[in-house]
Parts: structure tokens; sequence; C-alpha cells
């Protein structure tokens, strides 16, 4: 077998022996920026909110930052006015009242149907883990409360995220949440519409994922 | 050097479209790099640089622990880890998986792992058909050429090739916008995506406390190809383990912003396993594939390993004098630049193009901006040294070889070993070049005025 040969051919060449315990890794190197500390609380949220809303527009994205579920809901309502949609299982869509949106498709568990349906809708509609502020990233665990075809079959990708879980960056991720693998088969960082410069570096949008992308902020 | 490398290399200098083509896009992506890793952009760079090549290091020295590690927790996760010697095993485990699934259709995402070991080729003999999903390795898959640089594949390609390459190859209308064009690529392969049984991707990292493949990419074709088909095989050289998720803090704010300038890449994608069980979409099967193919070769010199740590960033092509002229197509294997000066000897051994070390001036404007700290100069003179060092040996090997020939057939000929003493005795065999050379540090027994035989006969 090439498991034993390979495993043997690297031993022999760096110096060790089978089971021989590793030498002592590099510290781990994670830092969170702490917040102002002369802000409140809500104040630290906001400026959090702003700063991811501002870096999803500069990746050519749209945002909203809205007030109350309600608001979230009418912008969405008229996002999608006259398209079709499908929404994640995500309990906080429902709660929003996102889920029973006219023309919204929601609450599909089998995964040949949920194929089916992200192929043909204009729109997908999902919520997000967590999103990252200062890379205007969403954070998205595979789940049966979000599937991963969701974000990535329609052409337009729509996420609303409670304000509460924004993220300062990519260390508090990492802090919060040192290994996704045993909570999810796949984690996801979306930063902006899928995009390629692959022919003569000019950016094209959309390319095989959503070229649009939509963060509603919610709270 | 070789005639095939010089020829290229006269070639793509003579031509001035690709000159600009090469020097606009790689002078493109190379201050991209530099604005996102200015000090006001990214104030901790140098210290992430140094933290990366730390962990690389250590991983590398303990490359079975994290591999073994690594296989554990894949396992644990319901997916399964293939060690493979070389291409042929490679093409082995998946055209066997290929035929025990009943799966003819395998999408791939870019990865640069794949094309080492012609996997493609290899597929499309045995009747599979393997479709590049990534939109420049599609182009160049239709157009049959190899990437002509690791991060931007069809650098070289202008809108009117690609427009020229789909009116051929795909039978729809010559098209030269490059979002029409990027639509279409899209609307052909968003059926393969569904009908593929399998996909087929690289690997940036594989997390050995998670048993995770970590992909990093900005189209959403390697998520597609990870999640539409029933089966996920990811094809990683084993250098690629590094020990913790959380060392990614660490990697990827400084892989996306050294290749494109990027903070994250679109899409960062960290897979661990088949989909469990109450998921709704993801594949059945998950395979991780750890490819020697020459790696472990490197290994053994402390000072040559460091290869190992690169990330594929393609920094070192934008910012080397040398790529910028010569090219990707220039450079015998597929890798380019300086990291592939380094990495080709290694894997293909020096004497499968001796003057690849010797094509660089050493400025060291690459090792200036690896995020994984490579000291490429130092190894490209470590390499110049090897490639002399074999030179000189086939040398003195042929030249001995010659010599003792030479010395048979004049033992065997006695009236040429009687010719040969004559002119020892009375030519001026001592002043010869190599002869000289020889006794300049060698005292050889003065030549006797008669020799043996002479004496003999007249007696």
């Amino acid at each position: 077998m090439s498991r034993e040969h390979i495993l043997h051919r690297i031993r022999t060449a760096i110096g060790r022996s089978a089971g021989q315990p590793p030498g002592v890794a590099p510290p781990v190197r994670i830092r969170v920026p702490s917040d102002d500390a002369t802000l409140s609380v809500a104040a630290r949220v906001s400026a959090r909110v702003s700063t991811m809303l501002a870096r999803v527009e500069a990746l050519a994205g749209k945002t909203y930052s809205a007030a109350t579920p309600d608001d979230a809901r009418a912008f969405i309502a008229a996002a999608i006015a006259g398209k079709t949609a499908v929404a994640s299982n995500a309990p906080f869509l429902a709660e929003c009242g996102i889920s029973n949106l006219p023309g919204v498709r929601t609450g599909i568990a089998d995964r040949e149907q949920l194929r089916e349906c992200c192929s043909t809708v204009d729109i997908g509609i999902t919520s997000a883990d967590y999103a990252l502020a200062d890379t205007g990233t969403l954070v998205m665990l595979s789940s049966p409360r979000e599937a991963r075809l969701i974000s990535l079959l329609p052409p337009a990708h729509i996420a609303v995220v409670p304000r509460e879980r924004i993220l300062s960056g990519l260390d508090e991720l990492f802090s919060i949440l040192p290994k996704a693998a045993e909570l999810t088969s796949s984690m996801v960082l979306i930063t902006g519409p899928s995009r390629t410069a692959d022919i003569e570096q000019i950016l094209v949008r959309g390319v095989h994922g959503p070229g649009e992308i939509t963060v509603v902020a919610v709270g | 050097m070789s005639a095939v490398f010089d020829k290229k290399i006269h070639q793509t200098l003579a031509d001035a479209n690709l000159q600009l083509a090469i020097y606009t896009a790689t002078g493109r992506l190379k201050d991209k790099r530099t604005e996102s890793v200015a000090a006001d952009a990214l104030p901790d760079y140098q210290e992430l640089r140094t933290q990366a090549n730390a962990l690389k290091k250590h991983a590398i020295e303990n490359l079975d622990y994290y591999l073994e590690e690594f296989e554990r927790n894949v396992e644990a996760h319901g997916g399964k880890v293939v060690y493979c010697k070389d291409s042929t095993e490679v093409s082995d485990f998946v055209l066997g998986l290929a035929k025990e699934r009943g799966v003819s259709l395998i999408v791939k995402s870019k990865s640069m792992t794949s094309e080492e070991v012609d996997l493609n080729e290899r597929l499309e003999h045995h009747g599979l058909e393997a479709v590049e999903t990534d939109l420049g390795e599609y182009i160049l898959q239709l157009g049959r050429e190899r990437p002509y640089h690791i991060v931007a594949p069809a650098l070289h390609k202008t809108r009117f090739d690609v427009a020229a390459i789909f009116e051929k190859e795909l039978h729809v209308a010559y098209e030269t916008v490059p979002e029409k064009l990027s639509q279409i690529a899209r609307g052909v392969l968003r059926q393969k995506f569904l009908d593929a049984g399998i996909g087929i991707t690289g690997a940036n990292f594989l997390v050995a406390d998670s048993g995770a493949v970590v992909l990093v990419e900005n189209e959403g074709n390697a998520r597609l190809t990870t999640t539409a088909p029933r089966i996920h095989i990811a094809i990683a050289g084993i250098e690629k383990v590094i020990p913790r998720a959380q060392d990614l803090a660490v990697f990827l704010k400084l892989l996306a912003r050294s290749a494109t300038g990027q903070a994250l890449s679109v899409y960062t994608s960290f897979l661990s396993g088949p989909r469990r069980a109450s998921e709704i979409d993801g594949p059945d099967e998950f395979y991780v594939v750890l490819l020697d193919n020459g790696r472990t070769k490197l290994l053994p010199s402390r000072a040559k390993r460091q290869s190992l740590y690169c990330i594929r960033c393609a920094a070192c092509l934008n910012t080397c004098p040398v790529y910028r002229k010569i090219g990707g197509h220039s450079f015998p294997w597929v890798y380019s630049g300086p990291i592939g000066a380094i990495i080709t000897p290694q894997f293909m051994g020096v004497s499968y193009e001796p003057a690849l070390p010797f094509a660089s001036s050493l400025c060291g404007a690459c090792a200036e901006v690896c995020p994984v700290k490579i000291d490429i100069p130092q190894v490209l003179l470590d390499l110049r040294s090897d490639v002399k060092k074999a030179e000189t040996r086939e040398k003195k090997n042929r030249l001995e070889k010659l010599s003792y020939r030479m010395f048979a057939w004049m033992m065997t000929h006695p009236r040429v070993y009687a010719w040969a003493g004559w002119i020892a005795r009375h030519g001026p065999v001592l002043n010869i070049g190599p002869v000289r050379a020889w006794t300049s540090q060698r005292d050889l027994p003065p030549i006797p005025r008669q020799s043996f035989r002479d004496i003999w006969s007249r007696r």
C-alpha cells in the first residue's frame, strides 16, 4: 500500500519514527481587536454594522439596515416583487415573516427538490450564522436550516442577518469557532458577488455563483 | 540550455502582443498586492508572514504526524483518505471509483496538482469526460493549452482568442464582450455541474485538527463542484497540511492579498466529510487523495524542503522580472515563475531542464513578496550547485569511460601499443593539455629511452 510507503519515506527523510509525538507547534495567533471601550454596547454594534455594510458596498453588493424585522420584511418584499425566490429554513427568516412572503418557496428538505427549485428561481434568500465586518463576509454553515445551494445557484443572493451576529473579523470567528468541522460538513465564507477576471483581467460578476448579493442587517 | 527552452523564450520575447499581455496582467496583480499588504491596509503583515513561515516549517518537520491526524479526522467525519505515490495511482483511483459508481462525467475546479499528474488526459483516454469549470481553465481546456500562470491561467489570451475558441468548440456566435463570454461559459457549465457524478478539486489547505479541505476561489465553481455531484474527490499534495483550523486566521489573510489583492477571496470553503445526516445538500461521498508525486524527494535537505511551504499565490511570478518577460509557457513544467524554477528541478530532477535555476538574476524580489518567506534565491543557488555537480559527474564519467575504452583497444592491439610507446618516448605527449593538467599535480616516472619490447627484439 502506498500509505505505508509514503509515510515511511517521509519519516526517513525528516528523521522521525512512527507514533512519535510532534514538536512544539508555534502558538496560535488570534488577535481579536478590542472594541472602543468608550462606546456603549449599542454604539459598538452599530459601528460593526456600518463597517460591514460599507465593505459589502465596496464589493459591489447592495445593503440595507433594517430597524425591525418588519422593516426587513418590507424591504425584501419590495426587492423580490415580480420575481421568484427560495428561502432557506433559517428560523430567523420565519421570525421576520420573510418565509411566507408571496412568491417565496421555503421548507425544502429534499435534495432533489432543492436543486430543481434553486436552478429555476431568480433569488435565493438565506440568513447567515455570522458575518465578518472588516471584510464584508457572510459565514454560512450547512445545516437543516441552511442548505448550500440557496446561496449558490440562483443569480441573486439576499442574506438577512441579525446585527448581533456580526463579528469583527476572521480572528473573532476562529476564536468563537475553533473547529467548525465538528458542527457541519461545510462552512463557507462569502465575500461579495461571484467574480472572475480571467479574460484580459476585466472584472465580470456572476460567472458561476450569484452576480448580485444583498446584505440586510436587522435590529 | 535545452533548445526547446531557448526557442520558447525567444518566441515569447518576439511576440509584442504577448509581451504587453504579460506585462499588464502581472503589473496589475502586483500593484493590487502591494496596496493590500501596505502598512495602512494590513499593519501586521510582516508578523503574519513570520508566523506563516513558522507554521509551515513546523508542519513539514512533523509531516507524518499531521497527515495521520488529518486522516483520522477525515475518517471520523465519514470521509476517506487515499495515499497516492504518483500520477498512475491517482488516475487508477479516480477511474476505479468512476467505473464502480457508473460515472462518465466529471467536473473539475482549478487545481495545479491535477495539472501536475495530467489527470484530464488520462481520464479522457479511458473514455471519461472531465470538464474544467474555472473560466480561465475552461478556455484553456477548449484550446488544449496548459495554464500560463498559477492564479490567472488564461492570462495570455485576449477576448478575441476566447471568442474564436468558443465559436469553434462550442458552436456559438462570435462574441468578444467578456460579460457575454462568461455568460456563455456559465450556461454550458451549469448543466455540466448538474449532470456530473464526480466533482474533483484541489486543496489550498488540509486542516489536521478538523479533517477539513479548504478551498479558496472567486467564481463559485469550486463550491458547485463540491456541492452538486454526489461524490467529491479532493486531490492535494501532502505538503498542504496545516496543524489547526485557527491557523487559517494567518494564512487566509495572506493568501488572497498576495494573489489578487483581495482581503478575502469571494468564496472560502471548509469541507469535512460528506453531508451529515440532517443536512439537506452536499456530496454523499468524500475522498481526499494525498499525493506524493516527488514531494518526499524534497524532504531530506533542510535547506531545500522550504520549497514545500508554497501556498501557490503566484506573487513571485507577478514580481519576477524574468517571468514578466519570458512568460509562463517558456517554463518546462506546469509550475512557472520563481516557484516553478525551484520546484521543477526538485520534482523532475535537475537534468529535466538544467538551465532553469540559472534563468534568474537573483534579484530577490520573489523572496521579498513570498507570504510564507521561502528564500527562493538561496534555493536557486543550491540548485545551481546541484546542476553543476551533476554535470561534472557526467562529464568526468564520459571522459573516464572513453579513456578506458581507448586503453583497452591499445592493449589488445600490439601494433597500436608499440606505436603509442614510440610516441610517448619521442613525441611531446606531456605537453598535451589534459596530460599536462594531470601531471601538473602528479609525478610520472620518467619514460625509459628504450622499451622492454625493443630490448627483447634486439636480443
